[in-house]
């Protein structure tokens, strides 16, 4: 019995790992793509290695360097020294660059993970179930997109204050909706599918069909959708902190860097310029993966 | 025809309550009390008490949702916390601006974004398509308020051709002063209509009836426009409608940057001074604008497309 079963497990294994290799295998083709996620590659390890220095260091390095205030060095532009020159209070831009990565990175990805959650939960149980259980989550749904999904963010930043929970919650639920009709709309025709239909047979739950069978099948647009979710969730944080209802200072965000960089607009660019390219960059190598990824899951769609 | 705009309009009811219920019950979430903030910390619990009914705070959520739009419906959305004004004087008085700059973005969107997804289809890897598929990548990942950051930059502060700041008075001055909002709000929308134009067309392009069209001697131009573009039309309105979504979030950012005098800042400044009534207010009033945008663009689906509008037929 326990032989068949990790046999069982072996074959699966290795069915998976040739759709993911075949995915690889088009994606790697794809340059524009592969440099999007070389570039996604270095921010992450950029992420970690902060986070990794703040431990050690007990943020000490993070004291002198990143939110140290020098007013004798203020605004000055880019050198040798410090390549990317010192902000309005004289703290080393490149620094407060790399010590940012982490709030748009990964508070984007876990915004989006917890939306793709919540909502593609939502999503399985109203397409899987249908009838008045998908009526009545597919309409709230409805409604919420309705909403334009900034607006959303801020109302619930607005009520809830602004603090970096309150800012993953708020951007997390204008994501769900998104997520409950892109997991939904493949599973109405899964569902029917003779594989679903003999693990009933067996006398899976429903549980597990939908966890399964159903949502591996499925995983192609999710995956794609996951990243475009990320690139427009970051952009939502950096919205938000612009405005001064996300991420506070003296914490090095990018989204706030420009929002105190507008005060010193006349007097220099770099501190202006700096940031923005550092937001567009990440949304720009996403979204290249995002559409790679598509391409590579798909190929039929490409045009 | 007017059956189904009846229908429509009949559908946007139930949209419209869902819309407000969510967005009253958010903000209803906010910690704090409301009298306590009218009232200043010195209040007496009396005084408190008194406020706090004649607010109608002590009523069930859902009987004050049902008043506030009993009380909307009226032209009522309460008074500001702050400045004791009424919520929906300010919210009207600011809406136009926004309106403006709305209105001036996507014109900026549609002029730039159509036209250059049209020559990109019908110029499928060349240069030119090369270029501007680089550039709309660019503009889609570039945020909107770091690129009016940059032109107030380039345009006001070291060309000095606009002014950065401000809504002009009057003609030129508004022209002017809209200049640079409006190219911030639209260039991100143009590059999302640039993209979808040009994979709509690409669909379209190789039809069989586009052959037959030019095998009957048809003009390149009536074949791109009545033949190709009326066709590819339909995601490119749906592009369009929800555009106008991320306008109005975009607004708010736009309206920061350049201190333009619209709903977007009033809401942000509310925000930031607690005024719950005043966000309430001008949340409520973008979110039902969005419907009816969205109400609108679908009707105007079904006066490009005659196949949509026979399904409400029946």
């Amino acid at each position: 019995m326990r032989k068949v079963k990790s046999e069982e497990m072996a074959a699966n294994v290795g069915k998976q790992r040739t759709l993911w290799q075949e995915t690889w295998r088009r994606f790697k083709k794809n340059k524009l793509a592969m440099a999007g996620l070389a570039f996604m590659l270095l921010l992450v390890i950029l992420a970690v290695a902060t986070i990794v220095i703040d431990i050690v260091t007990n943020k000490s390095f993070y004291n002198a360097h990143v939110i140290k205030q020098d007013l004798r060095g203020r605004l000055q532009p880019p050198s040798l020294a410090h390549p990317f020159g010192l902000d309005e209070f004289g703290r080393d831009m490149l620094y407060r660059m790399i010590w940012a990565i982490r709030y748009s990175l990964f508070m984007g990805t876990i915004a989006i993970a917890l939306s793709c959650i919540v909502g593609g939960t939502l999503g399985a149980i109203a397409g899987y179930y249908g009838g008045k259980v998908d009526n009545v989550i597919m309409r709230i749904m409805d409604i919420l997109l309705a909403i334009p999904s900034m607006l959303l963010a801020i109302a619930i930043v607005a009520a809830l204050g602004s603090s970096i929970v309150n800012l993953l919650i708020a951007i997390a639920i204008s994501y769900i909706p998104t997520f409950a009709r892109t997991v939904r709309a493949p599973i109405l025709t899964l569902k029917d599918q003779e594989f679903v239909e003999a693990g009933k047979a067996v006398g899976a739950s429903d549980f597990r069909i939908i966890f399964k069978y159903i949502i591996p099948n499925s995983m192609a647009p999710i995956i794609v959708q996951a990243t475009l979710g990320v690139a427009g969730a970051i952009l939502s944080i950096a919205g938000l902190s612009f405005l001064g209802l996300g991420i506070q200072p003296p914490i090095p965000e990018w989204g706030a860097m420009l929002s105190n960089a507008r005060s010193y607009i006349r007097d220099s660019w770099h501190i202006t310029v700096i940031p923005g390219l550092g937001i567009m960059l990440t949304i720009l190598a996403l979204n290249v993966i995002g559409d790679g990824l598509r391409d590579a899951l798909d190929p039929k769609l490409k045009n | 025809m007017y059956k189904y705009v009846a229908k429509r309009l009949l559908m946007l009811i139930p949209v419209l309550l869902g819309v407000t219920f969510i967005v009253f019950f958010i903000l209803n979430l906010s910690p704090g009390d409301p009298a306590a903030m009218i009232l200043g910390d010195q209040a007496s619990a009396e005084a408190l008490e008194m406020k706090r009914e004649e607010l109608g705070l002590n009523d069930p959520l859902l009987v004050r949702y049902v008043k506030y739009i009993w009380d909307m419906l009226h032209g009522d959305l309460g008074v500001s916390y702050k400045n004791n004004l009424s919520v929906w004087d300010q919210v009207i008085d600011r809406f136009p601006n926004t309106a403006i700059l709305a209105v001036a973005g996507i014109l900026v969107a549609l002029l730039i974004g159509i036209p250059t997804g049209i020559i990109s289809a019908k110029k499928q890897y060349t240069a030119i398509d090369n270029c501007s598929m680089i550039l709309a990548l660019i503009g889609v990942a570039m945020p909107n308020f770091w690129f009016g950051l940059l032109m107030v930059i380039i345009f006001a502060l070291k060309l000095g051709w606009l002014p950065s700041q401000g809504m002009g008075e009057g003609g030129i001055a508004l022209l002017k002063s809209l200049v640079l909002p409006a190219l911030t709000l639209g260039t991100g929308s143009a590059a999302m209509i640039t993209r979808m134009t040009r994979s709509s067309m690409l669909e379209v392009i190789r039809q069989d009836y586009i052959s037959t069209a030019r095998a009957k001697g048809v003009s390149e131009k009536t074949i791109t426009y009545r033949h190709m573009l009326r066709n590819a039309m339909i995601p490119i309105v749906t592009a369009v409608g929800l555009q106008f979504g991320t306008l109005l979030g975009g607004a708010m950012l736009t309206e920061t940057v350049f201190s333009w005098p619209g709903l977007g800042r009033l809401m942000v400044d509310s925000i930031k001074s607690k005024d719950i009534p005043m966000v309430l207010g001008s949340v409520i009033f973008l979110a039902i604008m969005f419907t009816v945008v969205n109400l609108i663009v679908d009707l105007i689906y079904a006066f490009i497309d005659p196949r949509i509008k026979s399904q409400y037929k029946k």
